[in-house]
């Protein structure tokens, strides 16, 4: 009952838990998280219905954004997206992702960029003409280990032009 | 006619219940291990609720070897989400994020695209051929918690099975070997 494999057994198990319960309970530690975020449409680069019947946009985006408060000792990155979110006759929602980023460090996370959607924006039907809808910024922390958590900023406002060009 | 005595005597002097109470102790440690397990795949809602990250889609958030924790519940999923699915065809599930989410007005059925963060292209390249969106019926469940490292006994030993074996014989050495 005392030999050196039963000790070293019982230390290992009593450490393995406490490390585990540590692991666990890190995320219940929450910061205070104030993010910001500003996107405008610079320009509607073009706006065409493609050949196998669905509307397509090209838009040059400027994201503005400050998300240095989301990075606590326990992110390992912030994943942030912006997608554009809209409802059509035939479908009750639709979410297209325009352009994500992986943000490995908290100097990266307060940026200013200008650029063309990288993930193309194509709806399911030709619906986009004169198409109002929403740019929302979304980001998912992604920590060194627990809980990972996502939240987003919702931005409305945007339209889409009457006819195609 | 001597054989038959010695032979006697050996089957005799093997104490069955101690034998019995070795192999009951076993199964015990197997059974309970396997309720866990269901406990588990009740409480998530998902078939399989940890998962062991194979492939460098998602670095680097998610590298080869950790274990990602999930979690199906009915709140409909919505871009940006990292979900576990499977693929008719291939075997092992994949574990990516939503990027395109479209929801019929009438049916509620939704249409998702996924894409691995660390990919260029989106995965209909991984879909079934002619497949262009996933439905909710292929999504396992939800990457909600995460822990990194963990995973490479998993990997080892499926990649070098005669890891496994060597400490399935140990561990079964051990059992019988042990005095009590």
């Amino acid at each position: 009952m005392h030999s050196f494999g039963y000790r070293a057994n019982s230390l290992l198990t009593f450490a393995v838990t406490i490390l585990a319960f540590m692991c666990a309970i890190v995320s219940f530690s929450f910061s205070n998280q104030t993010p910001s975020a500003q996107i405008q449409i610079l320009n509607i680069n073009w706006f065409q219905k493609q050949p196998h019947g669905n509307d397509e946009v090209s838009l040059t985006l400027n994201i503005t954004a400050d998300l240095q408060s989301l990075f606590t000792w326990n992110t390992k990155q912030v994943f942030a997206f912006v997608a554009a979110e809209y409802k059509t006759s035939k479908n009750s929602l639709n979410q297209v992702s325009l352009w994500d980023a992986i943000i490995p460090e908290k100097e990266h996370a307060k940026f200013w960029i200008q650029i063309s959607n990288k993930y193309r924006f194509i709806d399911q039907g030709y619906n986009l003409r004169r198409k109002d809808f929403n740019l929302t910024l979304h980001w998912h922390v992604m920590p060194k280990t627990g809980k990972m958590f996502a939240d987003k900023i919702v931005m409305s406002g945007y339209s889409l032009p009457d006819a195609y060009r | 006619m001597g054989w038959i005595g010695e032979t006697i005597d050996t089957i005799k002097s093997i104490q069955i219940r101690q034998l019995l109470t070795q192999a009951i102790s076993l199964g015990m440690i197997v059974t309970s291990a396997l309720i866990i397990w269901k406990a588990l795949m009740c409480a998530t809602g998902s078939e399989s609720p940890v998962v062991v990250v194979l492939s460098e889609s998602m670095e680097p958030g998610f590298k080869r070897g950790d274990i990602l924790f999930l979690h199906m519940s009915k709140d409909p999923i919505r871009a940006g989400e990292i979900v576990v699915f499977n693929i008719v065809g291939r075997d092992i599930p994949i574990v990516h994020r939503v990027i395109k989410v479209h929801e019929r007005e009438n049916t509620g059925e939704v249409d998702f695209l996924t894409k691995g963060d660390n990919n260029r292209e989106d995965d209909r390249v991984l879909y079934a051929k002619g497949q262009l969106w996933l439905h909710r019926h292929h999504i396992l469940g939800r990457a909600v918690g995460f822990l990194p490292y963990v995973g490479w006994v998993t990997i080892i030993m499926t990649e070098k099975s005669i890891i496994k074996y060597i400490l399935i014989g140990a561990l079964g050495l051990l059992v019988i070997t042990s005095k009590d």
